[in-house]
């Protein structure tokens, strides 16, 4: 007990700066680490928190594949149409003079509409095209036509159309730095060495970015796949997709050890997105050997 | 360009502007309909005098603000002294910041069930214990703000300056950094509030009430006060990051060519 207070060594311990950083590591261990860990954990347990694969064989169930099909689906057409139509508001946006007021609205909306989705997103659509909507009542009055039909808007179908009016602005956020670095000299050298305008985007602009386009849409493709509010809000009942069937695990407690059947979907939903972005992450290195 | 093009590029800017505000207006319609015809602002009313609605979005305000409060405690100082103390550490805390743009929300929550039981073991039965994880949620977002800031910023001579004038590490970061790298805090807080604001996944799956849970619960009974609160919500957010959209732009004229 005699070395209750330290001698003074003259020198601090090589760990000094670094207890700086520990109140910072300790809550993201807390609040990020400890429940992702707890999830890969938990897929590999059975009920008692032995070890098991019975949650991971029941991916291979038929609900669970169904719901995995549908989700590729959903994010897939989403990204597709998204990707597609962001790449020509992007085309408009750079197009436009640098200084335009078209130019700068765009972008800042499209700032804002890209973190807009959740909740009030589809309750928007609701308004839109569910039952007794503008839209609706509008083509009933028009046409005649019952553009409710079936309940569409909250299936599948629904879901893509909704999803797409946040992956266009998303897209022209990622997108937009490939295209702007797209240089005037070189459509300037094509068009002098006799290209047409159409070859120069066939042979040099497309090709130049196709790596970034395709980037962009794997970006799409798992923001739409981890998205859960949007349509939460919007399928009330039912799980067409894994998020959803991650919600019904979650919730429907008369169906024992059905958490741990969550844990799985849950690891499938990481494995799905860590495997996307990584695939971006190498798109986007391709992309920028040659921007800037 | 020619006239054929122009006309072309003015029809699919105006596509896209339908698209994008037809919902919007819809919301509008849908909140002041009155059944029969006319205009109503009961609805809107109802945001104020509807006890759940009202509850919810006191409740909603109160988790943006203490998210906020959070975030600059967690963050500013972390980065700061990563700068000047702990430059090796840089790579580790921006992976940290930007993994939640990678582990999806859900995800979290799905894991969450431990924690949080803890939680309300300490701090008994609130909602407000979902400002933790929002912390969370919020930090790629803050983190990009206010990195942006403090690249802009000398901060090793500003806090040598301090130092050797005999400020303590605190007074360095408090009355010395924090007030010239604000524009990126102001910017991180008000990302925050919107993203805050329309959290559905924790809140909902934890069965907390807050604005977008209270959303929802309502569009069932109460369509048209639902809307309006959808509506109100998304103005309220859209003008933050609005004037984020600017105070970036402000920021960048400001940094000049770099």
């Amino acid at each position: 007990m005699s070395t209750s207070t330290p001698a003074p060594t003259g020198r601090r311990l090589g760990v000094g700066p670094s207890v700086g950083l520990l109140p910072f590591l300790v809550f993201v261990a807390l609040f990020l680490l400890v429940p992702t860990v707890t999830v890969v954990v938990g897929a590999f347990q059975d009920e008692g928190g032995g070890f098991s694969l019975e949650k991971i064989e029941a991916l291979g169930s038929e609900t669970a594949l169904r719901a995995l099909w549908q989700s590729v689906v959903l994010s897939a057409s989403s990204a597709a149409i998204g990707a597609v139509l962001g790449a020509l508001l992007t085309y408009l946006v750079v197009s436009a003079p640098p200084a335009s007021v078209t130019r700068r609205v765009i972008t800042s909306v499209c700032s804002v509409l890209a973190q807009f989705g959740g909740v009030t997103l589809a309750f928007a659509w609701m308004a839109t095209l569910g039952f007794g909507g503008l839209l609706t009542e509008l083509l009933a009055d028009a046409f005649g036509m019952d553009a409710t039909g079936s309940g569409w808007l909250y299936d599948l179908p629904g879901l893509v159309l909704v999803y797409t009016y946040f992956q266009i602005p998303l897209m022209v956020i990622v997108f937009l730095p490939a295209m702007e670095g797209l240089r005037p000299q070189w459509r300037e050298a094509a068009l002098n060495l006799g290209a047409s305008t159409r070859r120069y985007w066939t042979q040099v602009a497309f090709p130049l970015l196709r790596p970034a386009f395709l980037g962009s849409m794997l970006l799409l493709f798992a923001n739409a796949f981890a998205a859960y509010a949007t349509a939460a809000a919007l399928v009330s009942q039912g799980a067409p997709i894994t998020p959803l069937l991650i919600r019904s695990a979650l919730t429907s407690e008369v169906v024992l050890g059905q958490a741990n059947f969550a844990f799985a979907l849950a690891l499938q939903m990481i494995l799905v997105v860590v495997v996307v972005m990584v695939g971006y992450a190498l798109l986007l290195r391709r992309t920028s050997r040659w921007l800037r | 360009m020619t006239l054929l093009a122009r006309g072309v590029r003015g029809l699919l800017v105006l596509a896209f502007a339908v698209f994008f505000l037809l919902p919007l207006v819809a919301l509008l319609d849908f909140s002041t309909e009155v059944r029969g015809g006319g205009r109503t602002g009961e609805a809107w009313q109802g945001l104020l005098d509807d006890p759940l609605m009202s509850q919810a979005i006191v409740t909603s305000l109160t988790l943006a603000g203490l998210t906020v409060v959070g975030m600059v405690v967690l963050l500013v100082p972390t980065m700061v002294w990563v700068r000047l103390r702990l430059p090796r550490a840089t790579r580790l805390v921006e992976f940290l910041c930007l993994l939640p743009l990678t582990i999806p929300a859900l995800v979290i929550v799905v894991g969450s069930a431990n924690v949080f039981s803890w939680l309300r073991y300490f701090f008994g039965d609130t909602s407000l214990v979902l400002t933790f994880s929002y912390v969370v949620l919020v930090l790629p977002y803050a983190y990009r703000a206010i990195d942006a800031s403090l690249s802009s910023l000398d901060v090793r001579t500003l806090s040598e300056a301090a130092r050797s004038l005999g400020a303590g590490w605190w007074t360095v970061i408090v009355r010395v950094v924090l007030p010239n790298i604000w524009p990126g805090v102001l910017g991180a807080a008000f990302i925050s509030v919107a993203l805050v604001l329309g959290e559905y996944t924790f809140a909902s799956l934890l069965n907390y009430e807050t604005l977008p849970v209270a959303i929802v619960l309502l569009g069932k009974s109460d369509a048209q006060t639902s809307m309006a609160a959808a509506l109100a919500s998304i103005l309220f957010a859209a003008v933050l990051l609005l004037l984020l959209s600017f105070l970036d732009r402000g920021r960048r004229t400001m940094s000049g060519g770099k």
